[in-house]
Parts: structure tokens; sequence; C-alpha cells
């Protein structure tokens, strides 16, 4: 159920030509836009050995081609940051940027207790004038930390650079480091974010995990007590994910030190390197973070995914495995057997309804992958994926990484040169263990993208536009597509219903077994759903019934 | 949490969006357009996201894609290719073009790239119209990004012409069935109207069987372009008053007379709305409408009650501020607190002008309002009632009191595109809404339960 055998993965999607479907896509471009477009669309195959066929990504994409991606500030400021509920930050610029980005992820967090901060409803700006962009912001800015720190004396500001603060040379990290002297207990650091900056919301991820590393991750070397210590990263507590892995990790007995950054808070931050273990769920987002803890505390990583039941028994079990010991794989089996009663009698009620039914993804650097596990379980095939950010290692695996060109784009991002911490460097895993653990089933280190978890056939269509999202609904219909709200009422528009993933139609959680349920339940729903037939009038559908004198 | 200190600077949740927003609203309410941002994609897929979830319709905005080269070299190359894929992949009627923070800071001449871009394109197709507007967020809020978007239009299309019976109007950023029912006043008129923007369709489409790029809707093209031939221009919104308007710039280039007006919100705004029609179409209100004062004002009488003397405070863009301080204060409401993000510096004097007569005192009127600030004003004006759009949804959870939801953004209600605010139907609609929050307010907050009110 969990993942496809060999012969499932190249036994044909659906009866049609990705190759003919792949050329109908193109036909209507310029050609230049079509032969950059030609590598960003491929049909999946995949070959004895598990290699799968190369796709561009993480390129530019092409101006005025509707699209989905975001900008480097949404990255940084919007989607890592933003999760965390006692760090205020500051948009340094001017009023939209910090206005979209207010709540409008809808990542979920449960303060500790009424002394803990919660920053989360608030929205600060420097609300560039003017008068800055022409004389220089930086003054305005200082005032705006001294007044944020003056009305709720917080631990950590961070100043996320908007456009215009780049172009005027505003310092940030100057003005940070100024300010953090001058308030004395309160650690304030800058983020070079400006949304022109990368090609997508990638660049911004990137720029975030090095910031958090830098100047907050290893602060605080208080080792917590728990005999499994890890760290969550990737996990972003979209509709209470968060709340229902935490769930499983309590009943597992596993102690999570920080979440990167989910339900997370500043000091789970400062104290994440003594974990022992790092999760990546969304490994496009954060792999960042989890190499440089690795590199300078020794913390090795897994990938993990909680979406999907059979996914989430997986993570579960790989954890176990890491840490060796009885006790917790005893445990950690209690909880798989409690929990899969319920989603078992949900899936197959839902699956009779669902079976045979298709979908398509096109969302984020990571959930493309794991929801199309979901959609498995209840008897769906995905037959087109794409993300809208990722690179190409999340498509085909960390193997291609050696390989891959840093273009320009790339090298503006910062890449922090990080090595063993002299006092801190602790390695967890003796050589015996690791050649141990990597005889079981258990990848250290390992991402294997979605491309070899998908048949062969299927189409991969890297950073969509909408012009081919409709050419696709035209040619497959699919019952479902899973994407966001910019997508929505287009794709609806088009009678087929859409499954916002980023921010869940304000539903969820979708994460864990719980969440498996409320997902099985809510496309169910969606896909069939009796409204669409209605379209057409009465009238319309039977014009012979229109009018008829009773004498007739 | 401390009272921040005065006077400070940053702006701590603020009530106001960015100026390139309210440019492409205007613009989506053209037919055929499709609204462009030159700058940073970022700013295209926010504005979209956020557009979207008040409307619940599709909402395209194309985007130059600046990077960091084109940040330090220019983006005219992006431009032009950017306009050429929403001409070819889109078919589009008018490209409205406005810039971002990004291009205006580094200075991109838009109109002279488009210039050069329809000099290269000459001859070889009939292109759409391309309308730019300069639209920096540093400058002003959604609401100036808005008119500036409505002004380029005119100025860039319309022409003058043989005299037609037309009567231009010039809504303001009002709800699609707010724009519905101002076709259904022209047409009960008899006055062909020229409605500009008009996004009542293309923000509050139907359900289709085949999809539609660009929805169907929105001005005519050929409309606009004759605007300049119309017998008269309607211009809604105290704030614009004096001001450098599309309206101004029709009397200007054409003497086409104009007609300013405030927002038609309440019985008295609506009734200098209705006596203009009266005077350009030499007619009285069609008889639907004056049944539908009637009944209004019946229900003011039949409403007073339940309502007189609550306090009220209202929020959002100036004009929508200041039509329903006009209405609360004829119902027997006190607006006690007028505030809005924008900063036009005629808002003291528009509430003044709607208020005067009817109200012990005058409201606290306010302008550069961010949330933080209001809320500290409600800790001694103590108000029963909220009025306004969706972000101030916590202020009135914290002092549990009911929120009337109005304007823009609306995305924790159903609906915010159908809201009605105008005329005697939205005043009806609105009093109703009100005249029950209190009452359910009433009735939940008693120990008893009264079943009878």
């Amino acid at each position: 159920m969990d993942t496809l055998n060999p012969e499932e993965l190249s036994s044909p999607v659906i009866d049609i030509n990705a190759e003919e479907v792949k050329q109908e896509l193109l036909e209507k471009y310029p050609t230049k836009v079509a032969r950059k477009r030609a590598k960003q669309i491929v049909v999946n195959a995949i070959d004895l050995e598990g290699v799968v066929p190369e796709i561009q990504s993480n390129v530019r994409t092409t101006p005025g081609l509707i699209g989905q991606r975001g900008c480097t500030y949404a990255g940084c400021k919007g989607v890592v940051l933003g999760p965390t509920r006692d760090i205020v930050n500051i948009t340094h610029g001017p009023i939209g940027c910090g206005f979209y980005s207010w709540l409008t992820r809808r990542n979920q967090t449960k303060p500790k207790g009424p002394e803990d901060h919660n920053f989360m409803m608030y929205c600060f700006s420097t609300d560039m004038q003017e008068e800055q962009i022409v004389f220089g912001g930086e003054k305005k800015l200082k005032q705006a930390i001294q007044e944020a720190y003056d009305l709720f004396q917080p631990k950590a500001i961070g100043i996320f650079a908007t456009c215009p603060v780049g172009l005027i040379g505003d310092d940030v990290h100057a003005v940070a480091r100024e300010m953090k002297e001058k308030l004395g207990d309160c650690n304030v650091f800058g983020f070079s974010c400006e949304g022109y900056k990368g090609v997508s919301q990638s660049a911004g991820h990137h720029i975030a995990n090095n910031g958090v590393f830098t100047h907050i991750v290893g602060l605080d070397d208080k080792v917590r007590e728990g005999k499994y210590k890890i760290n969550m990263l990737g996990e972003y507590n979209i509709g209470g994910d968060a709340f229902e892995i935490e769930r499983l990790f309590e009943d597992c007995g596993i102690t999570l030190i920080s979440t990167f950054s989910g339900n997370s808070s500043y000091d789970n931050f400062a104290n994440s390197h003594t974990a022992d273990l790092n999760l990546i769920m969304c490994h496009r987002s954060i792999n960042y973070v989890a190499e440089m803890m690795e590199t300078k505390f020794g913390i090795p990583w897994i990938k993990v995914n909680f979406i999907g039941a059979e996914a989430t028994a997986k993570s579960l079990r790989k954890i176990a495995a890491y840490f060796e010991d009885p006790e917790l794989t005893e445990k950690v089996e209690e909880v798989i057997a409690r929990e899969m009663p319920a989603v078992e009698k949900v899936r197959e009620e839902v699956k009779a309804r669902c079976r045979g039914k298709v979908a398509m993804l096109f969302v984020g650097g990571s959930r493309a992958h794991h929801y199309q596990e979901l959609f498995r379980e209840i008897g769906m095939e995905t037959i087109a994926a794409g993300y809208e950010f990722a690179h190409r290692d999340d498509y085909e695996g960390r193997r291609v990484l050696p390989g891959l060109k840093v273009d320009a784009d790339s090298r503006n991002i910062e890449e922090l040169h990080v090595e063993p911490d002299p006092g801190r460097f602790r390695p967890r895993l003796s050589p015996d263990q690791i050649a141990r653990l990597e005889q079981g089933d258990l990848k250290l280190s390992e991402y294997q993208g979605m491309m070899p978890e998908m048949k062969s056939g299927s189409l991969v269509i890297d950073d969509i536009s909408q012009f081919e999202t409709e050419k696709l609904i035209e040619i497959f219909r699919p019952d479902i597509i899973g994407a966001g709200i910019k997508e929505k009422y287009v794709i609806q528009k088009s009678g087929v219903p859409l499954k916002q993933l980023h921010s869940y139609d304000y539903s969820g959680p979708y994460a864990g077994f719980k969440g498996a349920i409320n997902f099985y339940r809510e496309i169910d729903r969606m896909v069939n759903s009796k409204v669409w037939k209605y379209l057409k009038a009465p009238w319309q559908e039977h014009p012979e019934l229109a009018a008829k004198y009773v004498w007739e | 949490m401390k009272r921040k200190s005065e006077p400070y600077v940053s702006t701590t949740n603020a009530c106001k969006l960015c100026k390139p927003l309210g440019a492409c609203l205007a613009f989506r309410g053209i037919e055929g357009a499709v609204p462009f941002l030159h700058g940073s994609q970022g700013c295209a897929t926010y504005m979209r996201r956020y557009i979207i979830s008040h409307f619940r319709e599709p909402m395209d905005i194309a985007s130059s894609s600046l990077g960091e080269k084109n940040a330090v070299y220019g983006g005219g190359a992006n431009l032009k290719q950017g306009l050429h894929n929403v001409m070819t992949k889109y078919g589009a009627r008018l490209i409205g073009v406005a810039t971002t923070c990004l291009t205006e800071t580094i200075g991109d001449d838009v109109p002279m790239i488009v210039r050069k871009f329809r000099q290269e394109k000459k001859g070889r197709e009939r292109g759409p119209e391309i309308v730019t507007v300069s639209t920096p967020s540093y400058a002003g809020t959604h609401m100036e990004g808005f008119h500036a978007a409505v002004k380029a239009v005119v100025e860039q299309l319309a022409r003058a012409g043989a005299a037609t019976e037309a009567v231009n109007l010039l809504p303001g950023f009002v709800s699609p069935a707010d724009i519905r029912y101002l076709r259904e006043i022209f047409r009960d008129f008899e006055i062909p109207g020229i409605i500009l923007p008009d996004f009542a369709d293309t923000l509050d489409g139907q359900a289709q069987v085949d999809y539609e790029k660009i929805p169907a809707g929105g001005t005519p093209l050929e409309a606009i372009k004759r605007m300049g031939a119309s017998r008269a221009t309607v211009e809604l919104g105290r704030t614009l008053f004096s001001q450098e308007t599309a309206g101004q710039v029709l009397v200007e280039r054409f003497d086409v007379p104009l007609h300013r007006l405030g927002t038609p919100i309440g019985l008295r705004e609506t009734d200098a709305f209705f006596q203009i029609l009266e005077q350009i179409s030499g007619r009285p209100a069609p008889e639907p409408h004056a049944g539908e004062r009637g009944r209004l004002l019946d229900a003011y009488v039949d409403g007073h009650k339940y309502i007189f003397g609550q306090k009220a405070v209202v929020y959002g863009e100036e004009d929508l501020v200041v039509g329903l301080t006009a209405f609360l204060a004829e119902i027997g409401v006190r607006p006690v607190l007028c505030a809005s993000g924008g900063g036009s510096g005629r808002l003291a004097a528009a509430i003044a002008a709607v208020t005067g007569g009817l109200l012990p005192e005058p409201p606290v009127v306010r302008e550069g309002m961010d949330f933080y600030e209001i809320s500290e004003e409600l800790e001694a004006l103590e108000p029963d009632l909220l009025i306004g759009h969706s972000k101030g949804y916590h202020l009135a959870r914290k002092r549990g009191i009911p929120l009337i939801r109005v304007g823009f953004p609306i995305h924790d209600r159903f609906g915010g595109q159908r809201i009605l605010h105008l005329g005697y139907r939205g005043a009806q609609s609105l009093l109703d809404r009100i005249v029950n929050a209190i009452l359910e307010k009433k009735q939940e907050d008693s120990r008893v339960g009264y079943g009878y009110l």
C-alpha cells in the first residue's frame, strides 16, 4: 500500500500517451519558451537501478506566464520564520508585504501558558514612505525595533528586508547588531530576503535557514530529559498537523526538542542542537539546517513523512529503528496498533467510492510528493505532479546533488561554511552502528525524491503555469487537483474540484492517523460531489421539454 | 502589553493594503483585461491570493518576474517579454500595467518601455491596449492605487466624439453586488451608463461549463473610449472632491460635466445620488426605488428603539467610512471613532459634512490608523459594535462586541463579494444586520433568554 513495488511502478498510468500530452502542452508556446518548458515537463520513467530522467527545476519563471510562485521574502518571513510564536517579526518595507503575510499561511501555535509570548496575531511593519526611499530607512527601522521592544519585551526580533531595502542600500544586519547591543536582553537579527533574490520562495527558505542557524541554534546548552530526543524539521503546523504529530511522539515516549518551525518557540530553536536525531518532513525548505547541524553538532538526519497513515507508521518505525531500543519499538507498535483500526474503517468505506479516480498535484516543495500516499491509500492514482519551487534533488533524489550546476541565481544566496564545533560536536552514532542501520532499511541523510515513487508514464511538471493547468484539465479531466488558493477557482470553474494543499481549505489536520481520516473524508466529499452535474439548467439540458401546448 | 509611546513610527496590524493591489482590482473591472505587475513575482502572488480569499473567484495577475540582475540593470526586457506572452497566451484586449516598489525604486520608465514595445510590434499584429499606471506602495494605499488606475484608463483611452446620451459612473471601490445594483438603477432611469470599473461579473462570476481564461464582463473597451463624448460623469467619494481624478480629466479634456457626490450609503447620501440622476434623466425616481426608499424610512422608525444611542467604531477605506458614518448618524447609532489607514487629509472634513446637525458630539476622526491604535482608542470609547472588514475581528472578540462585516477584505465569512452597501437597498440590508447583531448580543448575554424581542 505504502510505496509501489517495481512492477507497479513500471505499469502504465492510464490509457494516454504522456509524450503526446507533453507536445500538446508545448505547441502553443513561442519557440524559446517551448524549448525551456520542454526541459521542465518530463514523462517519468524508472530504470532498473531506480534512476529517473532529469528534470529542469529551480530556474526563473518566464515573465507573463501566470504561475504559482511567490518570492524570497515569502519563503523567509512567511514560511520558515512565520510559525514561531515568540519572535517579533518586523517587515522592513512598504505595507503590502507585511500585510499579505499576516496570518495567511494559517500556521497554528499553542502557547504553553498565559506568560508565554504569542505574536502570531501581529503584523509589524516599518511602513516605508517616500522619505525613507529617498533618504534611507535605517533610522525608521531602529525606531521600529525600539518600539517593538518597548511594547512587548520579546526575546528576539527578526528583521525582514523587502525589495526596496536592498536597492536603497539599507543594511539590516548592521542595524540588527547595533540594536542587539543597545537593547541588551533581546536577540536581534536581520534577513536579506528581498523579493527579487533567487527564483522563488526557495531562496527565502535557504536565507531563513542560514539566519536561524547562525543566530539562534546552539544558544542554550541545557540538556533536557528524555531517552529519545529529536527535532522535527520542515513541519509548519498548517491546520494543526504538528499537534497531531506531537500527540504521537508523546504517546511513543519520544521527546520533541524543537520543530522547525510549526508550533515552535525561540527557546526550542536555541536548544535544538541537544537532540540526537533530526527528522526532515519538507526536504526542500529545511535540509540546510539539518546538514549544518550534522556538520557542527554531529546530529544525523533521516527523511520522514507523516502524510498518510501508512507513511506515518513507517516514519515512527524508522525512528524506533534509529534508536535501536526494544522498549521504543514496542511502544511504537502499540501506538500504531491502537490507531490503525479507526483509520482502516474509514479508509475502506471511502475507498469503495474513490477507487480508480485520478488526481493531479501541483504544490509546494514536498507536498506534491507526500500527498500521493494519502490518495493511494483510498485507491486514487496521481497521474501528474510537480512542485512549485523545488530543486532537482526533490524530484530525482539527492544522488543528483554532486552534479548540480550552480547558476547565477543560486550563487546569490549565501552558502554558510560550517565546521564541527570544537566543544560540542558529538557523533551520535558509531561507525558500527551506521553500518548496521544502513544494512537494515534505514537510510541516513537520504531523500530519494518524488519521481522514483511515481509510476512510469506519469507526467512530472515543474513550476506549472496556469495555461498548462487548463490544458491538462482539458485532456485528462482529473477527478481532483491539489494546489493552492490561486489555482482553486480557475480549476473549479472548469468543473474540477480543487483541494487546497497549502492552507487545507481551512480544515485539517491531515498529518498522522487522525489527519488521514480527515483527509479521506474530505476527498470523498469532493470527488463524489453531485454539484457539477447541475451546471446546465434543465432547459439547457433538455430543450425538447421547453414549450408544448396541451392540445399538441 | 504597553501603550505605544507617541509619536511612534512603526505600523502594527495595518488598516490599509498596498497601492498596486488597488490598481489590479480596477483593471479587473475592464472587459478582456489582464492586470500586470511590473516587479518581483511575489507581488502578483501575494495580491492574487489576497483578492481571491475575499472574492472566491479566479484573479489572474501577470508579472514581469524580475530577478536580481533586472533589479540592477532595469526590467525593460522582462516587461516586454511578459507583455508579449500575455498577448499571445491570454488573448487580452487590455493589459493594465502597474508598477511596484521595486520598479519605482530603480526608476524604470514604464511608459517609455511600453512605447518601444508598441513600435517593435507595429504592423505585425493588432495588439491589445496597454494602460500604464505608477503605483509605488510607499506613497499611498490601495485606494490611491485604485483611483490612479481608473484615472490612467480614462487618460489613456477616452476620446472625444459625437455627443452620446451615456452617463459615466465612477463608483470607486464598491462590491460586485453594489455594481449590479447601480446598473439596475441606471436601467430603471433609462440612462445608458458606463460604469468604470465594473467587476460585478469578473469578480463574482457564474459556474461555467467551459472555463474562460478572461472572464466575461467588465466595462466594454469601446464604451471607455467613448467616455469623452458622454453627457455627464458621476463620481462617488467625498475624499475625491477637488482632487485630480478621472472625472476631472473628463472635464478638462472633453468638457464632460462632472457631478461629485458622496458614496451613496444611507438615506441622505442616496437621496443626493438619486436627485442627480433625476436631474440628468429628467424623470422622477422610478417607482421600485421610490418604494424601497419608503420601506427603508419605515424600517428606520421600527428599528430605532433597538439601536438608538449605541456606540460604533467604523474603520476601513476613507470613502466607505464616510458613507457608513453618514448612515449610522441617521439611524441613531453614535459613531465614536472613524478610523482609516488612508491618509488623504480630507477624512475629517468629509465626516463633518455628513454628520453635521445629526450628532450631539462629533466622532473622533483619525487617518493613518493601524489596529493597534484603534485598539487603544477602544478602551476609552467602550463601543457597542464595530463596523469594518475582517481584520477587526480580534478587537471585536477581545471586547465581546459584534462586528458588522463590510468592505474589503472579508476572509472569515462567506459571501463578502455579495454584501450590498449602497443605495436604499444597501442601507436596508445594513440596518437589518446591525439591529439583529444588537438583538443577538442582547439575547445571548441575557440570563433569562428572552424569545420575544
